[in-house]
């Protein structure tokens, strides 16, 4: 294999977007340097930059074909509708993201290491991209490293409370434990096979002298790596304490755009790897290896099960919204464990529902923090008459990630359910549901100390300003349109659900 | 006048009226007030012209071509390759006899609540806002054709009822509205799960020929529109059709409330405001046993035969049990609350009996029991906006105080123990016509006939100790009815003495439909044989 510049020169029209994260990411080191103190400047050079990948991702919706790739071989990037998809919900996070942090108390408060803080944005984002379009364990691992290393860094930014500190140092061990785990997985792939590319090492699975004990032991080791990234049970732990922890801009950016880049990533490698073939129904018929099938539902029924009865207990709101988000996954791993195409349209859905409910509810959590520096339940009482735009907001968001008609949080946990019952998992149907009512009683408490206690003298109102009430709308607005109309999402969805070469 | 959406109206007034609302400033209440009495009357007056240009001939329940004031067009359409990613919802409406009673009566009561909320005494604009959101999803459930517009506006009104209970009700109102908003929304679950099951079992042809899965619910009680694979179809072995009419009946039983899914109702209705009760009583028990007739019986025929039995005995626990429990209180409200447990009972003993007077009797006990525990509701939230206190033993001799005010009550008190010349009297002696005409459930008949005796125990027990002996010096200032109070129990007595002398104008309202469905149930054994079914 004779390698040279051109083998890279020729990928590059394929890597606009990730090439035009890497320029953003060298200007804002390069334009903080040239400012010194000066650090208004970097948000909207963020926000542009993520705007132009954003360009670049949109133009990859219907591409097919590998970048990296040595002639005629497979290679190591694939560009495909599924990728930009995902990357379409990294980027509009980003930007919600980057405005968030505009306004944030704990980010203004540090503003002299603004610098660092929108380059690691950047890093992350550009560890994300990878990670959804990456066909090649090599790349893969040091696309999640990429992403890990940058979001250690950010989840202890505001350094100087404990439980920052606390934060970062813990998703430092956890993530280095479990990211060693993987690699652990990938080296014995690699010692069977002889081949770090998906397809290849499909391709030989398929052979009747593989290995199948080994090839177990393998894909359950990778699937710790992953696991951890999504905050799949029994690999969660982290996820409560470093909620809590980081600052809210990242906390909210952990739980979507991080969250949506590991499932990506595991949708494609158990896609990749272990499929033998699809039916015209769209159902996956994949290699004897793994029973994912069995797996997936344990795995996933164990998160819901234990982020929903978790949540229950927390009165911070941060926490609260972190046992949530491990609930969600759970859900979201339900789609994937149908093992169909149908299976991936229901989390594409769910994730574009999720990502603004999501960041609705960190939104406002964070506006309110600004206000009264806390975050706890009771701190909330009264709070939906003195200050009713939030009260609404924040009850809406809520009911929606509850799953309540006619939000667009229903619409997601339908196409869930679509899948489920379609694929004849009655059973794995009913406990989702009967967990998605046990959800009910922490987001409704939420809304019961807003609204069912009266203001008492200590409750403040919080008035978002414009900037914040026009963003606070466009988080807002699409949960009750798409609730109602949900049409569009459903059609981008499945012209997304096709991966490269399935 | 066909072509005039007059069934949209009626859903959507009400929404319309609360978007109205959030843009007018928090201190105009008075213009608040006026303005949703102002919408709910011309709900009512909307609901008595559909009444009047009703085809009384017409049956409906599953013929699409029968089905009245009809409006559908597709509201979702993603076309699919395959199937993938493949939905289609109509947004689709249309009344029968069996739900324009209910249509009319949600009107009634939503108007009479909205007088009875004359006093609320606090964030008026957010309580009149709620309250026009529950109306649109009340309407909107009797009048959907589409599963999945039905689901939308059922659960719709989950939200504003948690918070009509939890700000303005009683000292324990945070714990009953969760209780509600859990119980209910388990109960909604179990229906969806039904619903996606039906959605993947039917399928209904386009205008191309092409086969598509559909929400259709008159396309779901026809054999004919089940794939053969479809997990619900009557061809498939491993037959889950039971278990699916189960999971619809036990998520409207809970609305009814059935024993044992009851515990809720005592609850919210002691902790609701008066209005709400009135709601909660007068429309929002329908739901359940609307949604049995309306989705259980035609959709599953078959198991609704075999299952009848069961029905019928847990109608007769309702009615014995509610009548035992509403003797043993000493909270008047809670008392009534038992009652119109009781009185559910009878609903369902009559939809057991799968004969014409049963159902009959049973559609109409579901509208005079919307009308008499409205009227008991708000008599008994005249006498605590008066005494702030609703113990049974605390009164006595209230009679002589206050004689108008007892008259009225005189009057709902007869007609809940079904005195003759009252509309409870027609109702309840069709339901035991009816099921005593019922082989299958004759015995349980004879048992459920107890139950009168009790009503009239409970009910004269309570008269007696409210109302009549001698007067507690504490409520010697208590004043007579005011108008506003003459105004909403006037109109309830009124319908109550009309359809109790000449009840045929609400039972040749739902006599075509109830004759359609009778029919339909009792052809069904043979379509279900013909079709092939396991």
């Amino acid at each position: 294999m004779e390698l040279n510049i051109n083998y890279i020169i020729n990928s590059l029209g394929s890597l606009l977007p990730e090439v035009a994260v890497t320029l953003a990411l060298v200007l804002i080191v390069i334009v903080d340097l040239i400012m010194g103190k000066n650090k208004s400047l970097l948000p909207y050079i963020s926000i542009a930059g993520i705007l132009v990948a954003g360009y670049f991702v949109i133009d990859q919706f219907g591409m097919n074909g590998f970048a990296l790739a040595v002639d005629g071989g497979k290679g190591m990037i694939v560009v495909d509708s599924f990728g930009a998809f995902f990357k379409t919900i990294i980027v509009f996070t980003s930007i919600v993201v980057v405005l968030f942090s505009l306004s944030s108390k704990e980010i203004i408060e540090n503003s002299d290491r603004h610098g660092e803080y929108y380059t690691l944005i950047f890093g992350m984002i550009l560890g994300m991209f990878f990670m959804v379009s990456a066909t090649d364990f090599i790349l893969l691992y040091l696309a999640i490293e990429l992403l890990s290393l940058s979001s250690y860094v950010l989840a202890g930014f505001a350094k100087n409370t404990m439980r920052n500190a606390e934060a970062s140092l813990k998703y430092i061990i956890y993530g280095g434990v479990s990211s060693g785990i993987m690699l652990f997985g990938i080296s014995i792939i690699f010692g069977i096979t002889g081949s770090t590319n998906l397809y290849e090492i499909n391709s030989l699975m398929q052979a009747p002298q593989f290995q199948g004990l080994v090839g177990l032991l393998a894909g359950i080791l990778i699937f710790v790596g992953i696991g951890f990234k999504i905050s799949a049970a029994p690999f969660h732990f982290w996820t409560p304490d470093v909620y809590e922890g980081a600052p809210i801009t990242i906390t909210a950016y952990l739980s979507i755009a991080s969250k949506a880049a590991g499932f990506a990533l595991l949708i494609r490698f158990i896609k990749i790897t272990f499929i033998d073939s699809i039916n015209l129904q769209g159902y996956w018929t994949l290699v004897n290896v793994i029973d994912w099938q069995s797996f997936l539902i344990l795995i996933s029924i164990l998160t819901m099960t234990l982020g929903n009865f978790a949540a229950l207990w927390q009165n911070n709101l941060k926490r609260m919204l972190a046992y949530s988000s491990i609930a969600h996954a759970g859900y979201l791993l339900l789609g994937l464990a149908v093992l169909s195409n149908q299976g991936i349209i229901a989390i594409l859905i769910y994730f574009a529902v999720y990502a603004f409910m999501n960041l609705g509810a960190f939104f406002i959590v964070m506006l309110i923090a600004n206000k009264i520096g806390s975050e706890d339940m009771d701190d909330y009482d009264g709070l939906g008459f003195t200050s009713p735009l939030i009260g609404v907001s924040l009850t809406i968001f809520l009911v929606s990630l509850t799953g309540l008609p006619p939000t667009a949080g229903f619409i997601g946990k339908l196409y869930i359910f679509f899948a489920l019952v379609d694929a004849n998992m009655i059973v794995v149907a009913l406990i989702a549901l009967a967990n998605s009512v046990v959800s009910l009683y922490y987001y409704i408490r939420v809304v019961k100390h807003m609204y069912l206690t009266r203001p008492n003298s200590q409750t403040v109102a919080v008035v978002p300003n414009i900037a914040n009430t026009v963003l606070l709308m466009v988080l807002l607005l699409p949960i009750v349109i798409l609730g109602l109309y949900f049409s569009p999402l459903v059609e981008l969805a499945k012209t997304s659900v096709a991966l490269f070469g399935f | 006048m066909e072509h005039f959406p007059v069934l949209s109206l009626i859903t959507f007034l009400p929404l319309l009226g609360m978007l109205i609302i959030m843009f007018i400033p928090k201190t105009q209440e008075l213009l608040i007030k006026y303005l949703t009495l102002a919408i709910t009357g011309i709900q009512l007056v909307v609901s008595l012209f559909i009444l009047a240009a009703f085809n009384y001939a017409k049956g409906g329940v599953f013929d699409a071509n029968s089905f009245q004031f009809i409006e559908k067009f597709r509201w979702i359409d993603v076309s699919g390759f395959s199937w993938i990613g493949q939905i289609k919802i109509d947004y689709f409406l249309g009344i029968d006899g069996i739900s324009a009673p209910l249509v009319f009566l949600t009107a009634l009561i939503t108007f009479i609540a909205t007088l009875a909320s004359w006093n609320i005494p606090k964030s008026i604009k957010g309580y009149f806002a709620m309250f026009l959101l529950l109306d649109t999803g009340m309407v909107g459930v009797f009048v959907a054709l589409d599963f999945f517009l039905f689901y939308i506006f059922w659960e719709i009104m989950l939200l504003p009822m948690y918070f009509l209970i939890g700000i303005w009700g009683g000292p324990r109102k945070e714990y009953a509205a969760i209780k509600f908003f859990i119980y209910t929304l388990l109960g909604s679950v179990l229906i969806l799960l039904a619903i996606i099951g039906l959605y993947f079992s039917t399928q209904e042809t386009l205008a191309n020929g092409s086969k598509v899965f559909t929400f259709n619910m008159l396309e779901m009680m026809n054999f004919a529109s089940y794939t053969e694979t479809g997990i619900l179809s009557p061809l498939n072995p491993a037959n889950l059709r039971l278990y699916a009419f189960l999971a619809l009946f036990i998520g409207f039983a809970i609305k009814i409330p059935m024993f044992p899914f009851h515990t809720w109702l005592p609850d919210a209705h002691v902790e609701a405001p008066t209005a709400i009760s009135v709601i909660l009583a007068g429309v929002l028990l329908k739901m359940g046993t609307y949604g049995i007739l309306r989705v259980c019986y035609p959709m599953f025929p078959e198991i609704t035969v075999q299952l009848a039995w069961y029905i019928g005995l847990f109608g007769m626990i309702n009615i014995i049990y509610g009548a035992l429990c509403a003797m043993a209180q000493k909270d008047f409200k809670k008392l009534i609350a038992y009652s119109s447990i009781s009185h559910m009972g009878y609903v369902m003993l009559g939809m057991a009996s799968l004969n014409t007077l049963g159902i009959s009797g049973a559609v109409f006990q579901m509208f005079n029991h919307g009308t008499i525990t409205a009227m008991l509701f708000i008599i008994v939230g005249v006498i605590y906006d008066r005494a702030h206190t609703r113990g049974v033993d605390d009164f006595g001799g209230l009679a002589n105080q206050m004689p108008i005010y007892t008259g009225f009550t005189t009057l709902a008190f007869f007609a809940a123990i079904g005195l003759p010349g009252l509309s409870g009297f027609i109702s309840e002696s069709f339901v035991f016509l009816g099921g005593f005409g019922s082989e299958n459930i004759r015995v349980i008949t004879i048992i459920s006939t107890l139950g009168i005796l009790l009503g009239a125990g409970y009910m004269l027990w309570t008269m007696q100790r409210i109302y009549l002996g001698k007067l507690n010096e504490k409520w010697s200032k208590l004043p007579d009815l005011t108008a506003r109070e003459y105004l909403m129990l006037l109109p309830l007595s009124v319908v109550i003495i009309f359809l109790g002398v000449y009840p045929s104008a609400m039972l040749n309202l739902m006599n075509s439909s109830v004759n359609s469905m009778v029919k339909f149930l009792a052809d069904a054994q043979v379509i279900f044989k013909s079709v092939g079914g396991l």
